[in-house]
């Protein structure tokens, strides 16, 4: 098990003792557990004295989550929330964030930042839904969606070029790409009134109208996951035992099983809520929409990438010690570009998304590109990614988009009144507030220097 | 890539008179209007540990990055190996087997050892990071170094203490089918003990076959490591030759006023005289 | 006359010769030539020979502004009459403000994200408070509620960023979220408007950006504010000649009264031409004063307080400011403070121009930070801290300021003016990276 740059917090601690005993002192000097402990009752312990000295990695995210299903479950009319049609509407909602901040992290984790990823999106998905029209380019929906992949992948690039090679900070670059966006999408669309929408009756559009509306049955879902558990389980167990026999460091046997274990019962709460029977009796609706698989390989994709590639590994790098990877001959602005153009790549998938899942039809009045961004950094701040880059996986960006999903819909379905569209403003700025001030202080529990 | 426990081909112990690993001739370095090096001769054999003094402005740095390939000399000749050579950048410094470790370490907190040894040249195994050999040969170069306190090859260097960082940079230098190993001032933020593992390993280079020049201000620590000192004052090289043929105050003289008791330094039959 | 902290930019160039005398090495040396002049000639040569070693000072803004009004005017001869100038004015003030508001946070190295919905937020307080049907307030009293708000709202800010440390682009973006959503709420769901002049307050309020002065009393005015700052600067010159301080040239104050003078008359004139299409509308309006008190107060502050230094030096140095004793956390909330109270006296402005607030209104609120930004650092002010000052938000805001009106009286559709805007900023942002080329910066 490699220790994962994802999980370290940069702090710079002086053990104070050559020896690193399996105490206190491993938790202050932050080695993520699975690394020194030998068996899983050590383990359990040194992650607790983790957590208590401010280094929680996936805690904060997991029972924020629970605390919002219960409170919103609780205060819904009819306890409502937890119904399997309003937690699959849940599901297709935040896959969009997930998308988003799985995108905004590869950004983050270099210290940088990329405010244009809202205004990215929906350009991305304009661009798709307008070059799929009939009449009109008509062209096949992949060869859109790589188109879209394409244009906003210069975009990124751009914004990356302005930050790695001209210095102009990232905020500020990315400010103006969200400007400059902000307007080209109402030219795109035609002006301020106009729509572009999918057509279900055309099968070409009708692939993308599916991606979030789509549904796979309940067996083929099945059968997906308990393949897909599978294949997973098999390739860890491979690679721990081909590490023993070399005498690598492993995590203990049973820490994989129980992950595996947790893995596939979480896939499966999902495959059971969406089997569920949503429609009526005369009608039935059952299945996991395709978004979900969907974003589970773009999860699988920038997991790897990020863990498993020199790319990836030098993105951590960049992040940690920019003067030291460029002394170790790694050509920073590359790295930078290459990342910016990847986010906002993905990003414009999630714009395909962001347009399927609202039926198939683009208005300038879709989503306010401001709020997406806001949503996006909330998402991956309170997953786990760090603001001052680093240290961050694209797990967190799935977890955090799941919590912003769930919180953006729950307030939806109260019904406030007036004091519902104020309140879609006031509780993502205060969720990423709160995110990012837990993001600051575990930095300063770790006794990291964060300048005066 | 080099075996863990041998010395390098062609090295040559100290003092059997063999060329020199790395011989530097009137070296002449001007940044602007401001002369940093004039003529500077310097050797530095394999298998010996020269000591580089100099007071601040002295010139140890630009000499240094000389070396390193991070500047270009403006006059003089360097020869490696004693073949005449152009290091023209850092790749090709390192390409010659010359690895400098440099006062801040360059490395990323957010990495671990294995991550941090291996950054910039990761090996690929279907295109994918190579983890379980660059693991093992990690533990190899830490292990053949002695560096033992360490308690895993996968902790987060943002946790070890300034001498196993230290270790670990000096570590990461070695790996890499180095000859000539350049030290700025290893046990500068060290404390007792921390310093005394560092020079430990220093020479355990030393024993391997390794050519190591430390840059220190701290005499006591050169004068237990070192073979060889090397003085510069002003830019100029103003004594250069066997320990045996200094003490501490001949070296603060030579440092503050280029000569001590008033003569400059005379080599006194040393394997490779001043040229 | 002291080396002014804002003009003296963070790269270190070494003169090379101990003699400073009046040649390259002093424009090298980026010496403010009104130190080392002892003339009127030589303080124009030593200037010309900074611009030319890249250290321009308000020099670019100044061209831009002519640039602008040269574009405009042959694009359409009624860019430069005298109502669409007045106009101008009108409407370069609440960029000028913002700008001025979002300087306090460049300085410091910061960025305050939130001054467009702070203004917006300040807006609709005031504008509810002097409704009759509702609260029914005197507008002085809405008015300086509105401010304490917006200031109030700058110091949490100002605190989570300078005590808790957390980056300001986060909070102030965090906190424009949580203004939009608190500023719908205030505003009811609908509108309000102050358009109803029998009511005294809603009028009041409605005269600060409509009304103005009469001409005579503009000219007084004038005449007073001239002869104050002449009186002021030649005093000032006078007092450091007489202690043998360096001092610029008698000539080099003369000519600065003079461009004052000249300056204000042409506005003053400008003004009082006859601007309506029936009927009579002339004079200064009242918000140019009010944004050149505004101006006045901030430079005093910035200049000739310690509160001012200690800002420049966070700005130039953190760590230094912070061991030279400067408390940083009380400094930085100050700033921030600061920031809202000027985005809240442009909020009332707002209020007063719009004259009927909606949500609308509110949402487009947002984008007038990336304005503010613009223009701050059009003008001159850097976004890497301790380079700026107040004047720059001024003219920074008139160039945007002039942008817009031209750009609509061409009939340029919003979503394209949003395009240029954001290629002017990124042109702005990109000559301040420019010309800090060879100081120390990031990897």
């Amino acid at each position: 098990m490699t220790a994962d740059p994802g999980e370290t917090p940069a702090a710079t601690v002086d053990a104070g003792t050559a020896d690193l005993t399996l105490d206190a002192k491993v938790a202050a000097a932050d080695v993520p557990p699975a690394i020194l402990a030998q068996s899983l009752g050590e383990y359990v312990r040194v992650w607790w004295l983790r957590v208590r000295s401010g280094n929680s990695g996936l805690l904060p995210v997991v029972m924020a989550i629970v605390v919002v299903a219960v409170v919103f479950e609780i205060i819904t009319p009819e306890h409502a929330y937890l119904r399997p049609s309003n937690l699959v509407y849940i599901f297709g909602l935040s896959t969009v964030y997930m998308v988003l901040a799985m995108a905004e992290t590869l950004v983050l984790l270099l210290a940088e930042v990329d405010l244009s990823v809202g205004a990215v999106a929906l350009i991305g998905g304009v661009i798709a839904f307008k070059l799929v029209q009939q009449p009109g380019p008509d062209w096949p929906w992949w060869l859109a969606v790589l188109a879209a992949f394409a244009i906003c992948g210069a975009i990124g690039a751009l914004q990356g070029a302005l930050t790695a090679v001209l210095k102009v900070p990232s905020f500020v670059s990315t400010l103006g790409g969200f400007l400059l966006f902000s307007g080209v999408l109402v030219i795109i669309l035609g002006g301020a009134d106009s729509t572009v929408s999918l057509n279900t009756s055309d099968p070409n559009q009708n692939v993308i109208y599916e991606m979030v509306q789509g549904l796979i049955s309940p067996v083929v879902a099945w059968i997906i996951l308990a393949v897909v558990v599978v294949a997973a389980g098999a390739s860890q167990w491979a690679r721990t035992v081909r590490r023993r026999r070399r005498g690598l460091t492993t995590p203990p046997l049973i820490l994989t099983a129980i992950k595996l274990a947790l893995t596939a019962i979480f896939g499966a709460a999902v495959v059971i809520i969406c089997s569920v029977n949503r429609g009526s009796s005369l009608r039935s609706v059952t299945g996991v929409p395709w978004v979900i698989p969907i974003v589970l390989v773009v999860l699988g994709i920038w997991t790897v990438v990020l863990q498993r590639t020199r790319f990836g590994r030098y993105i951590y790098a960049v992040g940690g010690n920019p003067e030291a990877t460029r002394r170790a001959g790694v050509s920073l602005p590359a790295i930078r570009i290459w990342a910016f153009a990847l986010c906002s790549a993905t990003a414009a998938l999630g714009g395909i998304l962001l347009g399927s899942f609202f039926y198939g039809e683009y208005s300038s009045n879709t989503a306010d590109p401001g709020q997406l961004v806001l949503y996006t950094v909330a998402a991956a701040v309170i997953g786990g990614v760090s603001l001052f880059g680093g240290r961050g996986k694209a797990i967190h960006g799935v977890l955090g988009g799941l919590l912003i999903g769930g919180i953006a819909y729950g307030v939806s379905l109260l019904s406030l009144g007036s004091l519902s569209t104020p309140l879609q403003y006031i509780l993502p700025g205060g969720v990423l507030l709160i995110a990012v001030l837990i993001d600051v202080q575990s930095r300063r529990g770790a006794g990291a220097v964060t300048g005066v | 890539m080099t075996e863990v426990n041998e010395a390098p081909a062609g090295a040559s112990r100290g003092g059997d008179g063999a060329e020199p690993l790395l011989r530097l001739r009137g070296i002449d370095k001007h940044f602007g209007p401001v002369q940093a090096l004039y003529g500077v001769n310097l050797d530095l054999p394999a298998g010996q540990v020269t000591g580089l003094c100099g007071d601040n402005g002295a010139g140890k740095s630009v000499l240094t990055r000389t070396i390193s390939g991070a500047h270009q000399p403006d006059h003089g000749e360097i020869f490696f190996d004693g073949k005449p050579v152009h290091i023209r950048s850092t790749r090709d410094a390192s390409a010659l087997g010359i690895e400098t470790v440099y006062q801040d370490l360059a490395l990323a907190d957010n990495l671990d050892i294995v991550q941090n040894m291996f950054l910039g040249r990761e090996p690929l195994s279907y295109g994918l990071l190579d983890e379980d050999s660059m693991e093992l040969q990690a533990a190899e170069t830490l292990s053949s170094l002695r560096v033992t306190t360490v308690r895993s090859i996968r902790q987060p260097v943002a946790s070890l203490s300034g001498g196993q960082r230290q270790s670990v940079a000096v570590a990461k230098a070695v790996m890499w089918n180095s000859k000539l190993v350049l030290l700025d001032e290893p046990t500068a933020a060290l404390g007792v003990v921390q310093t005394r593992s560092v020079l430990d390993l220093i020479k355990r280079l030393r024993d391997r076959g390794l050519a190591v020049m430390v840059i220190s201000h701290n005499l006591t620590d050169v004068f237990e490591v070192a073979d060889r000192i090397a003085v510069l004052y002003l830019g100029r090289m103003v004594a250069e030759g066997p320990t045996s043929t200094f003490d501490l105050q001949s070296v603060v003289q030579y440092m503050t006023t280029g000569t001590a008791s008033g003569r400059p330094y005379e080599a006194a039959g040393s394997a490779s005289g001043k040229g | 006359m002291t080396a002014d902290p804002s003009e003296t930019p963070v790269a270190t160039a070494d003169a090379g010769t101990d003699d400073l005398t009046l040649d390259e090495s002093v424009a090298a040396a980026d010496v403010p030539p009104e130190l080392v002049a002892r003339s009127l000639g030589q303080y124009l040569r030593a200037s010309l020979l900074q611009v030319r070693s890249g250290n321009s000072g308000v020099l670019p803004v100044i061209l831009g502004l002519v640039a602008v009004a040269v574009a405009f005017q042959i694009l359409n001869s009624k860019f430069l009459s005298a109502q669409n100038l007045v106009n101008l004015f009108e409407q370069s003030t609440v960029y000028m403000l913002l700008a001025m508001a979002e300087i306090f946070a460049l300085l410091l190295g910061e960025i305050d994200l939130s001054v467009g919905l702070v203004m917006g937020l300040g807006s609709v307080v005031v504008a509810e408070l002097v409704q009759p049907s509702g609260a029914n307030w005197p507008w002085w009293a809405a008015i300086i509620v509105t401010l304490l708000a917006c200031a109030a709202v700058g110091f949490i800010q100002g605190t989570l960023v300078a005590r808790l440390r957390m980056p300001s682009f986060i909070v102030t973006l965090g906190g424009l979220l949580i203004l939009e959503g608190v500023a719908i709420i205030v505003l009811g769901g609908s509108l309000v408007g102050i358009g109803n002049s029998q009511y005294s307050n809603e009028l009041a309020l409605y005269d600060i950006f409509w009304g103005s002065f009469s001409p005579v009393v503009g000219w007084i005015l004038l005449a007073v504010t001239v002869g104050a700052a002449a009186a002021g600067l030649w005093r000032r010159d006078a007092r450091k000649r007489r202690r043998n301080l360096q001092a610029a040239p008698r000539s080099l104050t003369v000519m600065k009264i003079v461009l004052i003078a000249v300056a204000g008359s042409a506005v003053v004139a400008v003004c009082n031409i006859n601007r309506a299409h029936f009927g009579t509308i002339e004079g200064v309006p009242y918000i140019i004063p009010i944004v050149l008190i505004v101006l006045g107060a901030c430079t005093l502050l910035l200049q000739r307080t310690r509160f001012g230094r200690y800002v420049y030096a966070i700005g130039g140095s953190a760590t230094a400011a912070e061991r030279a004793g400067v408390r940083l956390p009380v400094i930085r909330t100050w700033c921030f403070v600061l920031a809202g109270l000027i985005s809240g006296i442009a909020g009332v402005l707002f209020a007063s121009w719009q004259v009927s607030l909606t949500t609308n209104i509110i949402k487009a609120s947002n984008s007038y930070v990336l304005l503010a930004v613009a223009a701050a650092v059009i003008g001159g002010t850097s976004l890497f801290g301790g380079r700026g000052k107040t004047i720059h938000g001024i003219l920074g805001g008139l160039v945007i300021g002039g942008i817009y009106n031209g750009l609509y009286l061409l009939g340029v559709s919003s979503q394209w003016i949003d395009v240029v805007v954001a290629g002017v900023l990124l042109a702005a942002a990109l000559i301040d990276v420019l010309s800090r080329r060879g100081a120390p910066g990031r990897t």
